[in-house]
């Protein structure tokens, strides 16, 4: 365990015109580490997820991340280049709609193997052995190799995601509410997957939630968002049983027991 | 090194594992009005290695509480929670995040009282999870791991499925192999016989007494006082710190 971060971000703030994403975030995350981002709808949970992972530019403040040289680096610097490098190789992001994250009109196996053909694999047998490998651990039968997304279940677009998103080992995987819309059977499933795919590969990890289930289940640190601004974080576990805000103790109160 | 260790051995008052230094804790409910409960104020125990400490008192007096604040899980509002790390000593109430994680891993563990079941996974991986954090190879925490699980008479066929649609004494059975399997120094113990038959208290009792044996500190909540007795060497008795 080392003691320095893999990704900071300081005084992040969003303003889009006038009205505000989200203000002042400062948070550090090291690897292997899940940290959840919890609020309702509108609280800038999404936007955050957006800054840290630069696919929105902060208004002000600043993102920084450890690349694999060791050396950490202000995201705003980097060249457009080494940007997308990163996206490709040392970073996942799972989107809520599969469609966001897949090319529905290529092949399961097409869907992972691009990933490794963007880094620079160029025998095919060798990409679709891998891709084949990856379908297997995200519990996709072979069979479904060379069917495309749109014939799969949500379920089985989200694992076909997470495959094309860990076939390059990132060391880090920002996901927004990759449970969202499915069934709680599928969900289970899915959740299940994540959990152990992030122990066995150390994955650090963002995940933007509105499920506090899926937050306890998943995530070692939580931040609690309302109106743009995080109002309480700390052990997952703690600010689940022990909350101390007004705001995240209706949170609390809110779930319905099973 | 030789006689480091030997006046280690003799000296008469070692270094306790846990020290619990006036430890207060409210709770303040903001959805009744801003409802202020005060819980403890001013708890302060120590508890040896090779020791069970039990704490005592009505239920309402904030037991669960206490070992909820050493654990991590409920804040602390004043006071210091001194756990042995090594050679060195972590304040629970002063330690980040991280940090209580890694001392869950390495330094203490909790049995609840009540298991929280994870979807999809079984028995036998649930615990055998604790072993696997602290590098312990698969194939022989899952044998440890059935070992216990045997020990505490949970049939083989249950093993392998998840603990969700077992009875309460079954899943109090998973969640004692859970806090009982790792090496942990400080071992905490809310109510771990609560639903369990006699013969099964009685190999709780015989854990218990290994642990102590080992050098393990152990704090507990034993509601019925054959175990309470069998296993604590003392009572700490919590309407004392009464807030």
């Amino acid at each position: 365990m080392t003691d320095a971060p893999l990704l900071l971000a300081e005084g992040l703030t969003k303003y889009y015109g006038a009205r505000l994403g989200c203000a002042d975030v400062d948070l550090t995350l090291h690897a292997g580490e899940v940290l959840a981002i919890v609020g309702e709808s509108g609280s800038g949970k999404s936007t955050l997820l957006g800054l840290l992972s630069t696919a929105l530019d902060p208004s002000a403040g600043r993102v920084s991340y450890r690349m694999r040289d060791g050396i950490l680096r202000d995201l705003a610097a980097l060249s457009e280049a080494e940007r997308r490098l990163l996206l490709r190789t040392d970073w996942g992001f799972v989107h809520q709609n599969a469609a966001d994250g897949l090319r529905m009109a290529v092949s399961a196996g097409g869907n992972v193997g691009e990933r490794l053909m963007a880094v620079g694999a160029r025998n095919y047998g060798a990409i679709r052995a891998e891709a084949a490998d990856w379908l297997g651990r995200v519990e996709i039968a072979a069979d479904r190799m060379d069917d495309d997304p749109r014939t799969f279940s949500g379920g089985m677009r989200q694992r076909l995601q997470i495959a094309r998103n860990l076939v390059t080992r990132p060391r880090l995987v920002f996901m927004d509410e990759p449970t969202g819309g499915l069934d709680v059977s599928v969900q289970a499933r899915l959740l299940d997957l994540i959990r152990s795919l992030v122990a066995t590969y150390g994955l650090a990890v963002v995940i933007v939630t509105h499920d506090l289930a899926v937050a306890r289940l998943l995530s070692h640190r939580i931040m609690v968002m309302k109106a743009g601004r995080v109002i309480e974080h700390g052990l997952t576990d703690q600010v689940l049983d022990d909350p101390r805000e007004p705001y995240t103790q209706l949170l609390v109160a809110s779930v319905l027991a099973a | 090194m030789i006689t480091a260790l030997s006046s280690a051995i003799s000296a008469p008052h070692a270094d306790p594992v846990l020290a619990v230094r006036d430890l207060a804790k409210s709770f303040t409910l903001h959805l009744q009005g801003g409802l202020k409960l005060p819980v403890v104020s001013g708890v302060s125990f120590d508890v040896a290695a090779g020791e069970c400490v039990a704490l005592g008192g009505p239920s309402g007096a904030g037991k669960s509480s206490i070992l909820k604040m050493i654990f991590g899980n409920y804040r602390i509002d004043a006071g210091s929670v001194r756990l042995a790390d090594a050679d060195a000593v972590v304040d629970v109430a002063q330690a980040a995040p991280r940090e209580i994680l890694r001392l869950r891993q390495h330094r203490m563990a909790y049995v609840s009282q009540f298991l929280r079941v994870i979807p999809r996974v079984g028995a036998r991986e649930v615990v055998a999870e604790p072993l696997l954090a602290e590098g312990v190879p698969a194939s022989q925490a899952i044998a440890r791991a059935e070992a216990l699980l045997d020990r505490l008479n949970l049939p083989e066929r249950l093993w392998r499925l998840p603990p969700a649609t077992f009875s309460g004494g079954e899943q109090q059975r998973v969640n004692v192999a859970r806090g009982f399997i790792g090496s942990q120094s400080l071992l905490l113990l809310d109510e771990p016989t609560a639903s369990l038959d006699a013969a099964n208290r009685a190999v709780v009792i015989a854990l218990i007494a290994e642990k102590k044996a080992q050098g393990c500190a152990l704090v507990g909540i034993f509601h019925d006082t054959e175990t309470r007795e069998a296993a604590a060497d003392r009572v700490v008795d919590v309407t004392r710190f009464s807030a």
